[in-house]
């Protein structure tokens, strides 16, 4: 009986013990990332026994606690500003590296039958309609993007989101860059000053709100809509040319965006160039201290990146994540070879 | 002799250790309150320092301008809980008159149980309800009617969205109804019986009696009325789903509105610049300050009443 009782004891120490000679590394941040980080460090740490603490707070939280020092790595769907930078630099001593790992769109939802699967909308249309100047469906701008559908005398409710969010982030950045009018009263963030419409709390809350609706129009993450099956509108891009989203006009557009990509990947790539890019895409970063104090967490981490260039890119389809194109994986690597340089 | 002395003074000990255990416990909710309430003033600095009043009256809620002002809510929150008031104060106050004074036990205890489910059903789970039972009925029944009318009425304007003030106020109402009849049945059941019997030995048809009834109860029932409001003003999740989220001051119940605890859930966790954060804790600190005057001030009353029924 005492014998066994050691005998216990003895073990839970030893796998105590064994557990915490595991490497472990904590991040924290954004919640749309969520699915495909969590079967990223799933997979890896099956094949490398590496634990991997992912919290998903929010990109605002993501970024506080980078520049905090609690986490050895953050996460964001916007990314960080000069002045949160050279705070980090104060705080931690360390530049945070942006990494972008997939990609995400924004689509535009809506509820009217007379206009069937696939409304056209133009930057303008959208911009006026956000910004309540156009308040119905037949109104002549809408008609002339749509000439072959008979839309109803019928207000039109734009729906938004009432939470911060990275969704509007990308939202408002891309009618920010469309319409001048939007850039000089609401501008671009994760929460703005909604000018017309309801908020709804979600995804869930926006798609919600537009399905009970008629008449409804809101915005959604296209992972979001491909899941529940929802009828999103047909965008004209910067190109001119009218594009239904899809994980290949989204990875289109960071490839199209490629040309005017900043060395420290910090871009938005909303409104690209190029035919086939959709025009309302966005990254998701991971952020990454450049110089890192624990340097076998470092090393560990710069596998791991390497990884999700690679193999990492293969589930993202899956899980209704964009892959990066091949061009911007190849500035990415050159990112993380420079983790542990002056 | 000795082992008598030392018996008591033993006894003493396990008296006094359970005497301060007890203040502690006590001390540490105090404390736990000036704690929360510190640490609110100090988050709250910043906004408090740049916006002073104007925080108050402001009505622009801009993240991007970094300009905040808090009227819109705090309009939000009143308004609906007022509305919330309205609606669920005659049927809690009937609904305690019937479970005290009239309903035969068989039906007494089963309804008293029913009524006081419904204040254990979560927030979140009346919010789906709302958005999926309470929002459409009002759009598609309620609101085509309401606007049939707005030009003899002027509170009924505006589309008919079914999210807005009127859904927030009916959800708000019946979840603050459970609170306000089961503490006016409690403060009428604690009326002795001796008020009834002397008002129908006076003669008093049923209704008269329990009309006096009610007057003796009634800073009760403004207590318990009280109790009502204080949570239909923290409520957060069941509101936020169906407000609206629109941070507009309008007369209209039609119109879509924001309160005070449905800002702070939607935005705090992707608060992007410190005074962001620090506007959001400061309407944060006027809900807690709301909160405590509303519940001391029902607390008060209710034992007040209660007392003086039990000396009598």
């Amino acid at each position: 009986m005492r014998f066994s009782k050691i005998l216990t004891l003895a073990l839970a120490v030893f796998t105590l013990g064994s557990a915490s000679a595991q490497l472990k590394l904590n991040g924290a941040g954004a919640t749309f990332p969520y699915v495909i980080y969590s079967k990223w460090f799933d997979v890896y740490s099956k094949q490398n026994g590496v634990q991997f603490n992912y919290q998903s707070i929010g990109s605002g939280g993501g970024i506080k606690q980078i520049t905090e020092g609690t986490v050895d790595f953050g996460a964001s769907d916007g990314p960080m500003s000069d002045a949160q930078l050279k705070e980090v630099k104060e705080k931690q001593g360390s530049a945070v590296l942006h990494i972008p790992t997939v990609m995400g769109a924004v689509v535009v939802t809506y509820n009217q039958p007379a206009a069937g699967k696939d409304l056209h909308l133009t930057p303008e249309v959208l911009a006026k309609i956000y910004l309540g100047q156009i308040r119905y469906w037949n109104d002549p701008a809408i008609k002339a993007v749509n000439p072959d559908k008979n839309l109803p005398n019928q207000a039109i409710l734009v729906a938004h989101r009432s939470d911060g969010s990275g969704t509007t982030s990308i939202f408002t950045d891309y009618l920010n860059k469309v319409s001048k009018t939007w850039s000089l009263n609401v501008g671009k963030g994760t929460s703005v000053n909604w000018p017309a419409g309801l908020g709804g709390k979600g995804n869930e809350g926006v798609a919600g709100l537009v399905k009970q609706s008629e008449g409804a129009i809101g915005y959604v993450e296209l992972a979001y809509a491909v899941k529940n099956n929802l009828s999103y509108a047909v965008l004209q891009n910067k190109a001119g040319a009218f594009v239904e989203a899809s994980f290949e006009s989204v990875s289109a557009a960071a490839a199209g965006a490629i040309k005017n990509m900043p060395e420290d990947l910090r871009v938005s790539i909303t409104d690209a160039d190029g035919k086939n890019s959709y025009p309302i895409s966005g990254f998701t970063w991971l952020l990454i201290y450049k110089n890192m104090k624990d340097k076998a967490k470092e090393q560990e981490i710069v596998k791991f990146l390497t990884w999700a260039m690679g193999e990492g890119q293969s589930y993202a389809k899956d899980l209704y994540y964009a892959p990066l194109p091949k061009e911007v994986i190849t500035l990415c690597e050159k990112k993380i070879a420079s983790i542990g340089t002056k | 002799m000795k082992s008598e002395k030392s018996r008591r003074s033993v006894v003493n000990i396990g008296d006094r250790i359970f005497r301060s255990t007890t203040w502690f416990f006590a001390f540490v909710v105090f404390a736990l309150v000036f704690l929360m309430a510190y640490e609110m003033l100090k988050g709250s600095q910043l906004s408090i320092e740049k916006f002073g009043f104007k925080f108050l009256t402001g009505t622009t809620w801009d993240p991007v301008a970094d300009n905040y002002g808090a009227l819109p809510f705090i309009f939000g929150t009143v308004v609906s809980s007022l509305l919330a008031l309205l609606l669920a104060l005659p049927l809690s106050v009937g609904v305690a008159i019937f479970l005290a004074e009239l309903a035969p036990r068989w039906i007494e205890r089963p309804m008293s149980f029913m009524v006081e489910l419904l204040a254990a059903i979560p927030s979140i789970v009346y919010g789906l309800w709302g958005v999926f039972v309470l929002v459409p009925w009002l759009r598609t029944s309620v609101e085509p009617k309401l606007l049939a009318i707005s030009d003899t009425f002027p509170l009924f304007k505006g589309a008919p969205y079914g999210f807005g003030m009127l859904a927030a106020g009916i959800i708000l109402a019946i979840m603050i109804l459970p609170i306000i009849s089961s503490i006016s049945r409690d403060v009428l059941s604690a009326i002795p019986d001796t008020q009834r019997e002397a008002a129908l030995a006076l003669g008093a048809t049923r209704w008269e009696a329990t009309k006096i009834i009610l007057s003796d109860g009634r800073s009760g029932i403004l207590g318990a009325t009280l109790l009502g409001l204080g949570r239909a003003v923290g409520e957060t999740m069941a509101v936020t789903m169906v407000i609206g989220n629109r941070p507009e001051i309008s007369a209209s119940l039609l119109d879509p509105g924001y309160s005070m605890a449905s800002v702070i859930a939607n935005e705090f966790a992707e608060a992007t610049t410190a005074l962001y954060t620090s506007s959001l804790i400061e309407i944060a600190l006027i809900l807690f300050c709301v909160t405590i005057v509303l519940n001391a001030a029902a607390r008060l009353i209710v034992w007040s009443v209660t007392k003086k029924f039990k000396t009598a």
